[in-house]
């Protein structure tokens, strides 16, 4: 624990009655008020994200598209200024460095927003991968990272700005934003990783508390609820949106964990990974991630064993009791032969092998408004 | 913290409630508290031998999966049906309505073993 890091948050979580545990490194909140209440904040009213621990990194300079292009899978010259994408670096073989959002601040200027165990990781790559006329740097420690989601997300954070929110459509964002009673500027995206509209703000670390508390009075009443990662995670789960370290790893190619729509093969720019990944879209992949629903009682977990009669064909990604729809589900990546629709596989909780069915994902998709 | 004065406690956050030759256990307050929202209990079936400190059952939270450890060896005469649906129950009223297992100890002096109540608060209180 000595090395363990805090957001500039941190010394408000006490007083919301949060658990704290340690993630990557930093020592952050895995609940306040409960996982349940704050799942469903968020996916009814609104719900207020402490995510100040993301990597942030710039790549600018006159080659700078022309670099990313090289290491990120989706295709980045289908963006505009203020627009965002989701991407993916790979490796060679196809493995996964990293999932990210890249932000195109200008046209020789862009922002990744990275995972927080990964950054320090992922900066070594881009470094290591760099051309001339390109400069990287880790911003991670000057920006702290707020995300607001749910249907009042919009509601709640326009009460604290005079830029028209209703303009920011989804993955764009708005540069410079000024929230009231915090100095600074801001960047707010409509992003997010809950399945619900919302926004994703980034801003300096010193002013990023002072926005949090805003917000939390500017919502109280519409019962904005503060969540941590607990939530968080069934949140991202339930509309089936990855978490680098179980749908994505090391060894888990995007195409493997579904994310085929991210990785664009297609584009002329030869990126790492580009070939074992185009051969894979191609062919198709040994194993896939699928959606998996319990019939008999229990609960898969992260790591649980997937077996088909006694051979084993896969393991469990993420699995919980849904929140929202009450089920035990989970996401597994299993051998492509058994994941059509309605097959049974039997996961392995502890001492027993409980019967599931493949179904599909993602297990949650909000209301159209 | 609730500690109700007549239990024995584990060191593994089971309360022990002596009735007559025959014990019933759950799992503290605390326990609960620690673990957050409940959504699915594991229970042994009645006829089934536990062994002390042996693995007996889980407990599992949103987040987590947490096992059950025997506080007392002894054969299992009830079973808190009503977790299947309620698991709820735990977070709710641990000592009352989420009682897990009735169970006839096969070596009672297992129970003078067990911590008061005051024990485990002070147990808890070194943490």
């Amino acid at each position: 624990m000595a090395d363990v890091k805090r957001t500039p948050i941190f010394p408000e979580y006490e007083k919301l009655g949060a658990k704290t545990v340690d993630f990557g490194g930093w020592d952050m909140p895995v609940q306040f008020a409960g996982i349940k209440k704050e799942h469903e904040a968020t996916r009814t009213k609104a719900g207020l994200f402490d995510v100040s621990h993301m990597g942030e990194i710039y790549v600018e300079g006159p080659n700078s598209e022309e670099f990313l292009q090289t290491v990120l899978t989706n295709d980045l010259s289908k963006i505009t200024k203020k627009r965002a994408q989701y991407t993916v670096m790979c490796y060679p073989d196809g493995g996964t460095v990293d999932d990210l959002i890249v932000y195109k601040l200008d046209e020789d200027q862009f922002l990744l927003v990275v995972n927080a165990a990964n950054t320090d990781k992922d900066f070594e790559w881009l470094k290591k991968h760099k051309i001339d006329g390109v400069s990287i740097t880790n911003h991670s420690d000057a920006y702290g990272q707020i995300a607001i989601q749910g249907p009042k997300a919009e509601e709640v954070l326009q009460k604290l700005t005079s830029t028209d929110l209703s303009t920011i459509k989804f993955f764009r964002f708005d540069y410079p934003v000024t929230f009231k009673g915090v100095k600074g500027n801001a960047l707010v995206s409509r992003t997010g990783y809950t399945g619900e509209d919302g926004f994703e703000i980034y801003l300096d670390a010193e002013v990023v508390r002072d926005l949090w508390n805003q917000i939390l009075t500017a919502g109280e009443d519409v019962g904005i609820e503060p969540v941590g990662l607990g939530a968080r995670d069934t949140l991202r789960f339930e509309a089936n949106l990855a978490l680098y370290g179980q749908e994505l790893s090391e060894t888990i190619s995007p195409i493997e964990a579904g994310l085929g729509f991210a990785v664009k093969t297609d584009k002329q720019v030869d990126f790492i990974g580009k070939d074992v990944l185009a051969k894979q879209k191609q062919q198709g992949t040994r194993r896939k991630l699928v959606g998996i629903e319990m019939i008999d009682k229990g609960i898969p977990r992260h790591g649980y064993d997937v077996f088909h009669d006694n051979e084993k064909i896969g393991f469990v990604t993420t699995g919980t009791q849904s929140p929202t729809l009450q089920k035990n589900i989970g996401l597994a990546l299993v051998q492509t032969d058994y994941t059509a629709l309605d097959t049974e596989v039997l996961v392995q909780v502890r001492n027993r092998q409980l019967k599931a069915k493949v179904v599909s994902t993602p297990f949650y998709k909000r209301p159209k408004q | 913290m609730n500690l109700p004065e007549d239990l024995r406690y584990s060191e593994e956050h089971e309360w022990v409630k002596v009735e007559g030759d025959k014990v019933r256990i759950g799992i503290t307050d605390h326990a609960q508290d620690e673990l957050g929202d409940i959504v699915f209990v594991e229970l042994p079936e009645v006829g089934d031998e536990l062994a002390v400190d042996d693995p007996f059952g889980s407990v599992e939270s949103v987040k987590t999966v947490s096992e059950l450890y025997a506080p007392i060896s002894g054969k299992v005469v009830e079973v808190n049906e009503e977790l299947d649906d309620s698991p709820e129950y735990v977070n709710e009223s641990p000592y009352e309505k989420a009682w897990m297992v009735v169970v006839e100890p096969s070596d009672s002096s297992q129970i003078d073993k067990l911590m008061t109540a005051a024990n485990y608060q002070a147990m808890l209180e070194e943490d």
